[in-house]
């Protein structure tokens, strides 16, 4: 009988011919990506523990992108720690404050392979399913356990086929595709199972749609959010210089579900406040003041979001009430809005822009919220008290959804902004 | 190598199989923001641990006991993969977390750090905030001691309960460590 793509990772990674949702196996990663905040733990769990090298230093990569740049003495001194540890364990892959976010490195360096398992200490590690690859969060202990060791006990989910279908109207992203989604599934809708991306209209979602889809698969309580490394994908890896092979669920493999989603009937999405799956269009929230926006994250902080930003924004102020923060996502993708002229465009409607990092959704500084404010983020997480206070409200909408609002100071419909721009990301 | 299902117990089990406390009962999408606030993230345990659940019981974490019991609703523990969400609670006592169910980077994490967890469906109806309860983890059973009501809860698989069992990850990469791979000191 045939394997789902995550029953094929997992064999693979246990060294098994197959596997049956439900088993348990012990995998051996093919990579591990640790950010500042749980890196230096981890590094501190390995000390105690006596463990002097870990089990394959070529293998691991440290991204300092929460806390960037160092907005406390306490935050400077984990990054200090982090540093250290890195040069002593002889860390292949370090990128310091202000090189991105570990899930856009990971992708736009080319650091893993589809049909790869890769393990990381962020949540949204799922958003290396976008090139096939087995990308799923674990926590501190457990990724000290790995480093040390190489492997890790996981247990084998059964997968939900989502079947892309139609197309999407001008003005509509893949961020409105994934909300929808959530609306549709629940904020648990695929707890310990597998997203696997298919049907028509999937080799038509470009590698920046399919990170975005990718990222928020954990935020249906997803182990893995995986689409087929097809053409898209393999051109992207050549481009980085890794040479790959396609990879795909099997034509007979079994799904614990198959749901469709219908692009041709979508429209903007807003997911809000306090839950992802609180999804409505956006008209049923129209005309809403919003306080903060925000365009970034490893959501919807690469440079195909910006050129949407940018496109709205053009020739326009953002309202006097409302600021507009931009975080890129890595500084390839600030460069490149540079050459592009993009920032410049963001600037002068009156964006602030951020180094690149987690910037405001992670919470911890850069754009928290005051009691009773309320943000419009492009971002991917909106439970109570994740930008500062609880009492804040959260929306979630795509890049264009919040460049149209930043400009009325409003959730505002970005189709009556863009009438015709292949806003698609 | 991770214990496998035939794994015995220890004798000197790190967790308790039964406990007994008070219930503190929260709803349903408790996140990890909730649990361990982003603001707090590189300050001490102890600072972390004041914060837990501040914004739903602002009482929680000064009147928890230890081996209290957190009884809440689905996907306890959404969000993040940060280890201070199931930390928090450890370190302030909680015997148990009982839950509809568990968001899964948490009930790892749980796990992985010896903070035992339940998956119990029909919970929340069982108990009210306050009821003193009880929690046999090895057969799930968990009993309102004010009501003698009894709900069936899903216990761990062996796989996780015996690292439960053995007080979480790191403690089996200690005891793994004498076996030295290239990495492990000798001393």
């Amino acid at each position: 009988m045939g394997m789902t793509m995550a029953e094929k990772i997992l064999a693979r990674a246990s060294g098994r011919t197959a596997v049956r949702p439900g088993e348990f196996v012990v995998g051996r990663p093919d990579f591990a990506l640790l950010h500042d905040i749980f890196a230096a733990p981890v590094f501190d769990l390995l000390r105690e523990c006596g463990v002097l090298a870990v089990w394959d230093r070529t293998r691991v990569a440290v991204v300092l992108d929460h806390l960037v740049p160092a907005p406390s003495v306490a935050a400077a001194e984990v990054h200090r720690r982090i540093r250290s540890h890195v040069r002593d364990y002889g860390i292949a892959h370090f990128f310091d404050a202000g090189q991105g976010i570990c899930h856009q490195l990971v992708a736009e360096r080319g650091l893993v392979a589809p049909g790869q398992l890769l393990l990381g200490t962020d949540s949204h590690t799922t958003t290396a399913g976008a090139l096939g690859v087995g990308g799923t969060g674990i926590g501190t202990s457990e990724m000290a356990y790995v480093l040390a060791t190489g492997e890790l006990w996981l247990q084998v989910p059964p997968s939900i086929r989502v079947d892309l279908r139609g197309r999407l109207a001008p003005a509509v992203m893949w961020k409105d595709a994934v909300l929808a989604l959530a609306g549709l599934l629940g904020a648990d809708g695929a707890q310990y199972q597998a997203l696997e991306f298919g049907g028509p209209a999937a080799a038509q979602v470009d590698l920046a749609g399919r990170l975005t889809i990718a990222n928020m698969a954990v935020e249906l309580g997803a182990k893995f959010g995986l689409f087929p490394a097809d053409a898209v994908t393999l051109a992207h890896l050549r481009r980085c210089g890794v040479a790959a092979e396609p990879f795909a669920a099997d034509s007979d493999a079994q799904y614990a579900r198959t749901v469709v989603l219908e692009l041709d009937d979508l429209v903007p999405q807003v997911a809000g406040p306090h839950a992802v799956d609180r999804v409505r269009p956006v008209h049923e929230v129209e005309d809403l003041p919003i306080d903060q926006a925000f365009i970034g994250s490893c959501t919807n902080g690469r440079i195909e979001d910006l050129r949407v930003a940018a496109q709205i924004l053009a020739g326009r102020r953002v309202h006097p009430h409302t600021r507009l923060l931009i975080g890129p996502a890595s500084q390839q993708v600030e460069q490149q809005a540079e050459r592009e002229g993009l920032l410049a465009t963001l600037l002068d409607a009156g964006a602030v822009l951020l180094p690149p990092g987690c910037g405001p959704c992670f919470g911890g500084h850069l754009g928290v919220l005051a009691p009773g404010e309320r943000c419009l983020g492009a971002h991917n997480r909106n439970f109570a008290g994740r930008m500062g206070s609880p009492q804040a409200e959260i929306y979630l909408a795509s890049p264009a959804t919040v460049a149209a609002s930043a400009l009325y100071g409003r959730v505002t419909d970005p189709r009556r902004v863009v009438a015709t721009a292949g806003a698609r990301t | 190598m991770i214990p496998s299902g035939t794994h015995s117990a220890p004798t000197d089990p790190a967790t308790p199989r039964a406990i007994r406390g008070r219930a503190w009962c929260f709803g349903d999408d408790i996140s990890t923001d909730l649990l361990a606030p982003g603001a707090y993230a590189v300050a001490p345990l102890q600072e972390r641990a004041r914060h837990v659940l501040e914004a739903v019981n602002p009482r929680f974490a000064a009147e928890v006991q230890p081996g209290d019991v957190v009884v809440a609703g689905r996907n306890f523990g959404c969000g993040s993969s940060r280890e201070h969400a199931p930390e928090g609670l450890k370190a302030l006592g909680v015997g148990c977390v009982v839950a509809e169910g568990f968001a899964r980077i948490f009930l790892r994490n749980a796990v992985a750090i010896g903070l035992p967890v339940l998956p119990c469906p029909g919970v929340t109806a069982a108990v009210d905030d306050g009821d003193p309860v009880q929690v046999d983890l090895a057969t799930g059973v968990v009993r309102n001691l004010r009501t003698g009501a009894v709900v069936h809860g899903v216990p761990l698989p062996p796989q996780m309960l015996a690292i439960l069992e053995a007080g979480g990850i790191v403690a089996l990469l200690r005891q793994r460590a004498p076996q030295a791979g290239a990495g492990w000191t000798t001393g």
